[in-house]
């Protein structure tokens, strides 16, 4: 089932992490096996890593602490070694890490050079996205994370209710659009053509990191984009090319995009007011942060809809 | 039963039963057979423990629900005449299974308003989501605003107004009853249905299988012309009338009842 949500004000900077933790607990209903969060903070010329060291199921036990203190000095070396000068490490919970750092080399092979570290997974690098993603409701990794105080102008959460693949970390959303800075996708809705792509993408370099059919959604569209295209383009791009019932919702560091199936198979419901725009998968979410009478509307087949911060 | 707390304030008791020790609301006010009350800081089981008390209970005719900030599955199965008037938008599930009450909304709704509803009315200030009128077998579902995906999906009765568009998959396996729709239609209108009839005004972009334009009688025109009248609609545009083409099904269309007296 699962269930999306997304704002973005276009007024300047605001409470977001507070604002999509009641939205997306006011639909724990739809999917409480986790929680996660891609929100967009100011940008300035560090770098943004957010990365685990461990799936949280399995970051216990004997040696644990040692080898994940062993693995963060790891990520650390390698950091200096690849050329980013450290401003930050620091750790919400004992397997997950936020990172700053001044690099101004090629994405990829950072990332590609982190994740070589046991156990370690980006996921999310850019100059002002983070994502953050546990087991768990809403509130249970917002306190976890101290999402309460974040600020920023926009970003998407979603929580999951598992159909496709296993309850952990790596099949959670959102998902980067590896190696991209700064995109993010959330997903609501099943993929049947996810082997295919997957094939095709792994041929042309990208790798995955989970077997959840979501993650193709992020890795095609930062394909096209890779080829040049604008996100409204790719996204158009997929309604033809994936096949199933999806609806999903894109960021990047200035706009939020959403995209319908043909078929309207999955819900969808649009606000848009002239400081923000708030998209989720029912109403009582954005009831939440609005809360009078709201006009709304849900998109119909093969809409795709973008807005710039 | 003992009842579990969860993190969202909601409890379960042992079997998984939602808010086994729920009260009353204490902020019904009553005036002869009517009544009101605020639904905000109310849950959807409170909220619908009061409109069974006050309908079933204490004899209300008339009940009005005071923001309902769009929660979902509101005044479900009432199976008795009265009137309900929410103030405000409801969620999901609007009005399930309904048997008799008229409804009105001053809002919006989410997917599945009047779903298996048998009779009544129901009408709408605003839009809809999908699965408007799914499975219907009665009554009247007026919505004045645009509507969703599969609006009236096996429809067994009934009539569904909406003044505004709807969109793909209209009338899916409708099997009985009307469908009139002032805007435009979305791809596969009727597609696969059975039986009944579809007008439109606006324009369809496209017809689904075995779904196609109908012969207009003096009986569509008098239908809608007092379906129009009664529920204070204006008046009617020009429609087509579309039907099911017979060539898909191989059936008979009596209910089980109908099909003992034949037989």
């Amino acid at each position: 089932m699962c269930g999306i949500a997304g704002v973005i004000h276009r007024d300047g900077t605001a409470d977001i992490g507070a604002e999509l933790t009641a939205m997306l607990q006011a639909m724990k209903h739809r999917g409480p096996d986790s929680t996660g969060y891609a929100v967009y903070g100011p940008a300035d010329d560090l770098v943004v890593i957010r990365f685990v060291l461990a799936e949280p199921n399995r970051s216990t036990g004997f040696g644990m602490e040692e080898r994940l203190a062993r693995n963060r000095m790891e990520v650390e070396a390698r950091l200096a070694k690849i050329g980013a000068e450290v401003a930050t490490v620091t750790n919400d919970t004992g397997y997950a890490f936020r990172a700053t750092v001044r690099y101004s080399g090629e994405l990829k092979p950072l990332a590609d050079y982190l994740e070589d570290v046991p156990g370690c997974e980006v996921l999310s690098l850019g100059s002002s996205l983070e994502i953050i993603k546990d087991m768990g409701d809403a509130s249970t990794v917002s306190d976890q994370y101290g999402l309460g105080s974040f600020r920023g102008t926009h970003g998407v959460g979603h929580v999951r209710m598992a159909t496709e693949s296993e309850v952990d970390l790596a099949s959670a959303h959102p998902y980067w659009a590896y190696p991209f800075a700064d995109v993010a996708v959330v997903h609501n809705g099943q993929l049947t053509n996810y082997h295919q792509w997957r094939r095709r993408l792994e041929q042309s370099g990208h790798r995955f990191q989970s077997e959840c059919d979501s993650e193709i959604i992020a890795v095609y569209l930062a394909e096209k984009m890779s080829g040049g295209l604008s996100l409204e383009t790719s996204m158009k791009d997929s309604l033809d090319d994936l096949d199933g019932v999806f609806t999903y919702v894109c960021v990047t560091g200035n706009e939020l995009g959403i995209a319908k199936d043909e078929m309207a198979a999955k819900p969808l419901v649009l606000f848009e007011s002239d400081e923000l725009v708030a998209v989720a998968t029912e109403e009582v979410s954005i009831r939440t942060l609005v809360k009078r009478e709201v006009e709304t509307r849900d998109p119909y087949e093969r809409e795709v809809l973008v807005w710039q911060v | 039963m003992a009842s579990v707390g969860s993190l969202s304030g909601v409890s379960y008791d042992a079997r998984g039963l939602v808010e086994p020790h729920a009260e009353m609301p204490d902020n019904i006010e009553v005036d002869g057979s009517r009544a009101r009350f605020d639904a905000a800081d109310l849950t959807i089981r409170q909220i619908n423990m009061a409109l069974r008390k006050l309908i079933y209970n204490d004899g209300i005719a008339d009940v009005t629900v005071l923001n309902p900030s769009s929660k979902h599955s509101l005044a479900v199965g009432i199976l008795k005449r009265c009137r309900i008037h929410f103030e405000g938008s409801p969620g999901w599930f609007a009005c399930g299974l309904i048997d008799g009450p008229e409804v009105t909304i001053n809002g919006r709704v989410g997917w599945s308003l009047g779903e298996n509803m048998m009779s009544g009315v129901v009408v709408v200030e605003r839009g809809g989501g999908s699965l408007t009128g799914a499975a219907i077998r009665g009554g009247d579902l007026i919505v004045k605003g645009d509507v969703g995906a599969r609006t009236g999906i096996d429809q067994k009765g009934g009539t569904i107004i909406v003044m505004g568009d709807v969109g793909i998959n209209t009338g899916f396996m409708m099997q009985r009853g009307r469908q009139i729709i002032c805007g435009n239609a979305g791809q596969n209108l009727g597609d696969s249905m059975y039986d009944g009839q579809i007008y439109v005004a606006g324009k369809v972009s496209s017809l689904g299988v075995d779904c196609v334009p109908g012969e207009w009688t003096d009986a569509d025109a008098e239908l809608i012309e007092r379906k129009f009248r009664i529920h204070g609609l204006g008046e009617p545009p020009q429609f087509e009338k579309f039907v099911c083409g017979k060539q898909l099904h191989n059936y008979d269309s009596l209910e089980p009842s109908e099909r003992k007296l034949v037989i």
